[in-house]
């Protein structure tokens, strides 16, 4: 369970969310949308921890993670641009996060080729980012992103560079993904049927306002 | 193809740089044309030469290694983080890019008459006054000082002035501002959202600037690390205050040019330029090499 309570971003002056409160239940996939430049972006990168809220709090499992380090919170989180390191080949790109935390060799190793086989990038495992199509960055944002094993996943317009034949397929893969990890996730989207095929719950951002249009 | 007043714009821009590329050409083919190859290679080959040309390289090298060592954390931070006055630092960074040489060296010079640069060089004993600051009369004498005495004795480093270690440090001081120049520009055009997702997945800041900003800022390390070298190379001024222009001791190529010019070889001194322009040429191609802008 994700907890927001009266969440409020002020910069320059300027309110960008204001009062932002909402509870997404555990395994849930909440969908948000909104016009351009209404905060979705901010709100996402309030609850990794890339910004500090001017005021609210947020709870996950009913612990308070407003003030804890991104690192800390065990929050994932896919960016619209999907940022994948350059330089790093998938299979470092998959196994930075477990590498980080000391995990052996082998382990890594197996998590890594089970993600791989799960998002079907076996073959590009030694590739650089910069040799891997749209559809094939976003399979592998993802796969790193769930290799440090997240409580909540963020997704920032993740199938906003896919066209549309290989849209209906992500989708597919994120419902997998989510049930199968047993995943609490927060999804942005300007897509109105990304969202109805996606969404257990939605949410809608005006004038930096939070609305629950539909709760699961 | 028809002159039109497009193409006629284009054709007078061209001929302006090509004027300008012409200008160059001629310049060096000049100076390449005063002596023939075998008196080149003579001179070159003499002693004194060759130790200004190997002072040269090593020095070069440690101060752009050092320039490159300072660029990288400040370039990260200058280019990474908001704060107040950073337009402020940012144009004091600067400074040594818009100092008469002389001045840097003169600079140097005075700091190492202070109590920091004399302690810097030759330490200081449990004791000794240390001043902090301090005013003399016209007859030396002490009208007043804020001054305390060492609590322990401090080691001194080592000698600056008029050595070795004083050409790579007046090499450093400028090479540093270009360097850091590179390197912020080099992070300015990476985006930090890789860093940003680092964080998510574990990273502390250091590891995040450790694993993702720097692997991915490499071509602009070596384009930095050219530069700084480059800028070594052709330094001057800063050296022959600071550190003299002592033969076989801390004559560098550019002093050995200085040299042979005010005893009248200028054969010598041709060779020795030619020497510096073929080694500019390589550093550019290097820099040119790994895709940044000079």
């Amino acid at each position: 369970m994700i907890q927001l309570e009266q969440l409020t971003w002020k910069v320059a002056g300027r309110t960008i969310l204001a009062d932002v409160s909402v509870a997404i239940p555990s395994n849930t996939y909440a969908v948000l949308m909104g016009a351009t430049g209404c905060g979705k972006t901010t709100l996402l990168e309030i609850l990794c921890g890339l910004r500090q809220p001017t005021s609210g709090r947020m709870l996950l499992d009913g612990v308070d993670v407003t003030h804890l380090e991104p690192r800390e919170r065990g929050i994932g989180y896919v960016p619209q641009d999907l940022a994948l390191f350059p330089g790093l080949r998938v299979r470092e790109q998959i196994g930075f996060a477990p590498k980080l935390r000391g995990v052996p060799p082998e382990e890594l190793n197996q998590r890594v080729n089970r993600l791989a086989e799960q998002f079907g990038i076996v073959p590009l495992l030694n590739r650089l980012p910069d040799m891997l199509s749209g559809g094939e960055k976003q399979r592998v944002a993802l796969a790193r992103a769930l290799a440090a094993q997240p409580k909540l996943l963020l997704l920032d317009e993740p199938l906003s560079a896919l066209d549309e034949s290989m849209r209906a397929e992500a989708v597919a893969l994120l419902q997998k993904v989510q049930q199968d990890h047993a995943l609490t996730v927060l999804h942005v989207t300007h897509s109105s049927s990304e969202a109805a095929m996606l969404g257990q719950m939605h949410l809608r951002m005006a004038g930096g306002r939070l609305e629950v249009e539909s709760k699961p | 193809m028809r002159l039109n007043r497009s193409n006629l714009c284009w054709l007078v821009l061209a001929l302006i740089t090509a004027a300008y590329l012409l200008f160059w050409a001629l310049l060096l083919g000049a100076t390449a044309s005063y002596s023939t190859p075998e008196s080149w290679l003579k001179v070159l080959m003499s002693p004194e030469i060759r130790h200004a040309t190997w002072l040269s390289l090593v020095t070069c090298s440690l101060a752009a290694g050092f320039a490159l060592l300072l660029a990288v954390p400040v370039g990260y931070l200058m280019s990474r983080r908001e704060f107040r006055g950073k337009s402020w630092l940012d144009a004091a960074l600067d400074i040594p890019i818009i100092l008469p040489p002389l001045v840097v060296g003169l600079c140097l010079l005075i700091f190492f008459q202070t109590q920091i640069g004399k302690i810097i060089e030759n330490g200081v004993h449990k004791g000794d006054w240390i001043y902090i600051l301090r005013s003399l009369d016209d007859h030396g004498k002490e009208l007043w000082a804020w001054k305390f005495r060492a609590p322990f004795s401090i080691p001194g480093i080592m000698q600056f002035t008029y050595q070795i270690a004083g050409v790579v440090l007046a090499q450093f001081v400028v090479a540093a501002a270009f360097a850091i120049r590179t390197m912020r520009g080099t992070f300015q055009h990476l985006s930090a959202r890789p860093e940003d997702v680092a964080l998510t997945l574990g990273c502390t800041r250091f590891q995040a600037l450790w694993h993702v900003a720097l692997p991915a800022a490499r071509r602009g390390m070596v384009a930095a690390f050219c530069i700084a070298w480059a800028r070594s190379l052709g330094e001057f001024g800063p050296i022959l205050v600071f550190a003299g222009a002592t033969r076989m001791k801390t004559e560098v190529l550019p002093t050995t040019v200085w040299l042979e010019l005010s005893v009248g070889n200028l054969e010598a001194a041709v060779a020795v330029s030619l020497f510096m322009v073929l080694l500019a040429v390589l550093v550019l191609v290097v820099v040119r090499a790994t895709g940044e802008k000079v």
